[in-house]
């Protein structure tokens, strides 16, 4: 049986061979171990020893030609044999082969300038990506970062103690959070101390809050407004609605939505690379419970009348106070309104309730002297005190939204205009 | 119980092992005549004859690859090496035969022996007599290496290695032969890869193996008065390492000093470090902190070989840096 | 050594050149299958080849008795493990590197193992095996076995300080071994006479007090002769016995080596001294072969040279797993 003499690898590298010198012709008989050809291999000639004894029936390969291993160089076989067969078998091989290889190199072209668009594409993100932020890089031990993540500890919020300022476990076991920090004046005893675990909601509002507070720039707003006109108004409506019991917060947040309507860049959020214009006003309320506050939000105040503000702000206030609000009533909110009024603040500050850009604190109302027409009158007044996300709301927009809400609230009728 | 020395530790074990099985044989240099250099296999000789307890010439290579080949064929020979200073003659036939026969041969040709001796520097030996190798010998895959630090883990665990089918390694210290501690009367023996913690607390985990291991007690009980508590986790040995008794102490105190007499670079404690820091990285509070030897070749000047060499101080230098005392 | 201790040993044990003349042409058609494969990358790294060398292995190791006898070489190894009667399927299969070679595609060409038949490997170090082998003869001698270790290496070991160890361990302490340096003139690519201090290495016992001798190692009755006599005086007179067998690598020293550092005529003299042709002509004109049932011995082994090859082909590779197998019992 004939068969195929291949270019065989005879040196651990080689991929390719050169034909040096047959030492066999075509016709010749040869047998096992004689010398059939030379080959150049990439690091020097060597000598083909046949495997078989046989006769040279065909060269493929002539001297100077080249073949890479596996390829057939020769057919050897008995004197005299039809190689036909066999010579159609290599053409089919050595098409197919030329066929893949050209699939493979329009493959690989193709590839090639894919990867090129890509890599302009990407370029400048991935640039940007490799720029590390050694400002804002916290230093912290593995197990203190573990720890802080569990609690809800925003690490920023720590000084570390450890070489280079290191947050290590003790810094974030002894950290308290800033409002209790008064304290540490007083007298000083572990023993006295207690360790109440963290519900789930005050991580939250910790975690919620100290973002807010540390990733929005707050600039503060204070106004104080004479209270006069909206109680008349709401004792009237009551008046001629005596079913109806209005809470003055219902007013006011109806109130505020009006503003807000005229001052539509107070009714924004941050959102890393743009500005949201909300399209609707939810207000949301921070009411207090035993575990924390929660700030209920009545959605779309804008379509709303004052009763039906009125009641859903109720049923918000009843469910927060059985820890019933589904997160979907919540949060949302495009302006808070605080009120301490009730316990007798006169005024506070407070943190933006994300994603809104604003919120507004109420105080007390009590009653002081004013001057109105250079007469000393005594009037209920209140304190309004509107913290503003600097990036979304600028001073003096900030400073025409509390002049229209002062407005509205010292004379509701105004707001009808 | 009863108060025996580390070399007694080891000669009860030998000789309990000859006399079970009669494949045990002992040979080295001055191991017969000489009752061994550091009277180990004292009165040996006398006990089992000169078929069994065989002094070589001293040729390291010759007669370590003469032992593997024997217990190729099936005995369970424990060669002595004077000290393993000297080994590094023997390295090729530890590393290229016994080492790695077993697996060449796809499970064949599995290799009983012990390969035992001093390691580590003892005193006033200058360079080349005060080398610690053991992260040589524990880098070989198809090895087992311990490394026992009282004459009760010697004795336990050096039965063991002579009843094991695989290449055991078996690091001594010329310094520890003389030391003292509480042995059984009856029988035991101690699985190799199990770590033991020494001494619990919840403070820092100091791990260590063999002869630091004195030193670590010290610093431990310094550490103790200034209201530090450490966990003392000694390795006993290196392959197979007891990795859950090292994540278990590092995972309870949060920081991790290795203390190895060995160089430190590409040492066993580097690499435990990397495993810490790998599979406890979550439970790191501070850096992993090593205490090896200088990364010079010993000196012969007292002076400058202690320096050279881990110490109670540094250790709790160490400690310190790992508990943020003393540092801003 | 006497020639009354010849006579013993063959009268012991007649050869059966038949049977030696088949193993020699196994272990060359084989190897000739194997560079083969080699070349068309079925197997990689090293493969050092014997051919040119049979008689060594064939004509010392029909002595044997391999249920108590054992047999050490290095990495050259194919020729033992053929003549030690290994499965030449699994020595293929090993080869290629398959789960079904001799150590389950571990080993390759250099690590041939079978602890069945007491071939104790190839070793890939040069000199690094001669100290295991006397270490099994200790075996033999601490349990009075009647046994002998074989030991072969190359010119190329003979100056290795493993191997001067062992010679005096071997005398002190009387083991049944014998050390067989199988000359083949080249430590890879330097003529041994350029790098050793005597051009008889059969001497290099002496100074250990372990007779030796030169032997013609591409006759493989004379290897039969003197290694039968050497393993009968390691076993009656419990010493060992250094051979120098000259014989000749018709190759390079592995696959990638074009052997030019010595001639064509070099080469061919020593082809035509082949030990295969020797054996051959011996059987022919003692009639007790004719040249007809050579010709269908050599197509047998041929078919099973390639049976091997298909089977080392077909075998599956090893399983992933199998990586962390066999490190530790």
């Amino acid at each position: 049986m004939a068969d195929k003499l291949l270019m065989i690898a005879l040196s651990p590298t080689m991929e390719k061979g050169t034909i040096h010198t047959w030492h066999v012709k075509e016709g010749e008989t040869f047998s096992t171990g004689d010398i059939l050809c030379d080959i150049e291999t990439d690091k020097t000639t060597m000598e083909y020893e046949s495997p078989e004894d046989a006769t040279l029936l065909k060269i493929l390969v002539e001297e100077g030609g080249q073949a890479s291993v596996g390829d057939p160089i020769a057919i050897f076989g008995k004197k005299g044999e039809d190689i036909s067969a066999l010579l159609d078998e290599i053409k089919k091989e050595e098409s197919s082969k030329a066929d893949t290889k050209r699939e493979e190199k329009e493959k690989e072209s193709a590839l090639e300038k894919k990867t090129d668009l890509d890599i302009e594409v990407k370029r400048p993100e991935s640039q940007k990506a490799i720029q590390p932020d050694e400002t804002t890089r916290i230093k912290a031990s593995p197990l203190a970062r573990k720890i802080a993540e569990e609690r809800g500890i925003n690490l920023s919020q720590l000084k570390g103690s450890g070489p280079q300022n290191r947050i290590v476990k003790r810094d974030v076991e002894n950290y308290k959070p800033q409002e209790k920090s008064a304290t540490t004046h007083a007298p000083y005893s572990e023993d006295s101390d207690q360790r109440i675990p963290l519900s789930e909601k005050r991580r939250i509002i910790a975690k919620r809050l100290s973002e807010s507070k540390y990733s929005a720039p707050h600039f503060y707003l204070r106004v104080q407004v004479d209270m006069t006109r909206l109680m008349e108004t709401r004792k009237r409506y009551h008046e001629t609605h005596p079913d109806a019991k209005t809470s003055l917060n219902a007013w006011l947040i109806k109130l505020s939505s009006e503003a807000l309507k005229k001052h539509p860049e107070v009714n924004s959020g941050w959102d890393t690379d743009a500005l949201i214009r909300f399209g609707n006003v939810h207000i949301g309320l921070a009411v207090a419970q035993e575990d924390g506050l929660i700030t209920p939000v009545v959605k779309s105040v804008e379509y709303k009348k004052i009763a039906q503000v009125d009641h859903e702000l109720q049923e918000l206030i009843e469910k927060a106070k059985n820890n019933k609000l589904s997160p979907e009533e919540y949060t949302g909110a495009t302006f808070t309104i605080s009120n301490l009024g009730a316990w007798g603040i006169e005024e506070f500050t407070a943190i933006i309730n994300p994603p809104g850009s604003a919120i507004l604190a109420l105080g007390a109302i009590e009653k002081k002297p004013v001057v109105i027409n250079d007469e000393i009158i005594i009037r209920p007044m209140m304190s309004m005190t509107l913290s503003c996300d600097h990036r979304v709301i600028d001073g003096a927009t900030g400073a025409d939204f509390m002049k229209t809400l002062k407005a509205y609230i010292e004379d509701p009728a105004l707001a009808l205009t | 119980m009863a108060l025996i020395t580390y070399r007694e530790a080891l000669r009860q074990a030998l000789k309990e092992e000859m006399h079970r099985d009669k494949n045990v044989i002992l040979l080295g240099e001055e191991v017969a005549q000489y009752n061994g250099a550091y009277k180990v296999s004292k009165g040996l000789l006398d006990e089992f004859g000169e078929e069994r307890v065989i002094d070589t010439p001293i040729t390291e290579e010759g007669f370590t690859g003469v032992a593997i080949g024997a217990a190729i064929a099936g005995m369970r020979p424990v060669v002595e090496w004077m000290t393993f200073n000297f080994s590094i003659q023997a390295m090729d036939q530890v590393f290229n035969n016994a080492a790695k026969m077993l697996y060449m041969s796809g499970g064949q040709v599995n290799i009983p022996i012990v390969f035992r001796g001093p390691n580590g520097p003892a005193e006033y030996l200058a360079s080349q007599h005060s080398q610690a190798l053991a992260s040589v010998y524990a880098h070989f895959p198809g090895l087992k290496v311990v490394s026992p630090a009282t004459p009760y883990d010697a004795k336990g665990l050096l039965k063991s290695a002579i009843r094991d089918d695989n290449p055991v390694v078996f690091m001594e210290a010329e310094l520890m032969y003389a030391w003292e501690g509480d042995v059984p009367e009856e029988e035991y023996l101690i699985e190799i890869g199990k770590a033991d913690l020494k001494k619990e607390g919840d403070d820092v985990s100091i791990i260590t193996f063999g002869k630091p291991l004195k030193i670590v007690t010290e610093a431990a009980e310094i550490l103790e008065k200034r209201g530090i508590h450490a966990d003392i986790l000694d390795l006993r040995s290196l392959r197979p390492l007891d990795e859950e008794a090292i994540l278990k102490t590092v995972k309870k105190t949060n920081r991790a000093v290795i203390v190895d007499e060995s160089w430190p670079v590409a040492s066993m404690a580097s690499y435990i470090g990397w495993f810490i820091s790998h599979k406890a990285f979550d439970f790191l509070d501070a850096p992993v902190e090593l205490v090896t030897s200088e990364d010079v070749p010993m000196p012969y000047n007292h002076t400058l070989e202690l320096a050279a060499q881990p110490s109670v101080d540094k250790i709790v230098q160490a400690v310190q840096k790992v508990m943020y005392i003393g540092e801003a | 050594m006497t020639s009354d201790n010849t006579k013993k040993q063959e009268t012991q044990n007649p050869p059966d050149l038949k049977h030696m003349l088949g193993q020699m042409l196994l272990i060359r058609r084989f190897e000739e299958r194997a560079a083969q494969a080699y070349g068309l990358r079925k197997i990689g790294g090293f493969l050092h080849l014997y051919i040119g060398q049979e008689a060594v292995a064939v004509g010392s190791i029909a002595h044997l008795d391999l249920k108590r006898d054992y047999v050490y070489t290095a990495y050259r190894d194919h020729g033992h493990a053929i003549a030690c009667g290994m499965d030449v399927k699994k020595l293929m299969a090993e080869l290629y590197g398959k789960e079904s070679g001799c150590s389950r595609g571990k080993g390759g060409s250099m690590h041939f193992f079978d602890r069945e038949k007491h071939f104790m490997g190839g070793n890939g170090i040069v000199g690094a095996h001669i100290p295991l082998a006397a270490g099994t003869a200790m075996k033999i001698k601490f349990n009075k076995e009647n046994g002998v270790v074989l030991c072969f290496f190359g010119d190329g070991a003979i100056h290795q300080g493993a191997f001067h160890e062992t010679l005096n361990l071997a005398k002190i302490w009387n083991l049944p071994v014998v050390f067989i340096c199988e000359n083949n003139q080249y430590g890879m690519g330097t003529d041994f006479r350029r790098v050793s201090s005597v051009d008889d290495f059969s001497i290099m016992g002496q100074s250990y007090g372990i007779p030796g001798k030169q032997v013609n190692g591409m006759d493989v009755l004379e290897v039969y002769r003197e290694v039968g006599e050497a393993v009968y005086r390691a076993k009656e007179e419990r010493t060992p016995i250094l051979l120098e067998i000259k014989t000749y690598r018709y190759k390079g020293h592995s696959m990638s080596d074009p052997a030019k550092y010595r001639t064509k005529e070099e080469l061919e003299e020593y082809k035509n001294q082949d030990p295969i042709l020797i054996l051959k002509d011996h059987l022919l004109k003692e009639k007790k072969l004719t040249e007809d049932e050579f010709q269908k011995m050599d197509k047998k082994i041929k078919e099973q040279v390639r049976a091997a090859a298909d089977f080392a082909e077909e075998s599956p590779e090893p399983a992933l797993e199998s990586l962390y197998e066999d490190v530790l019992v």
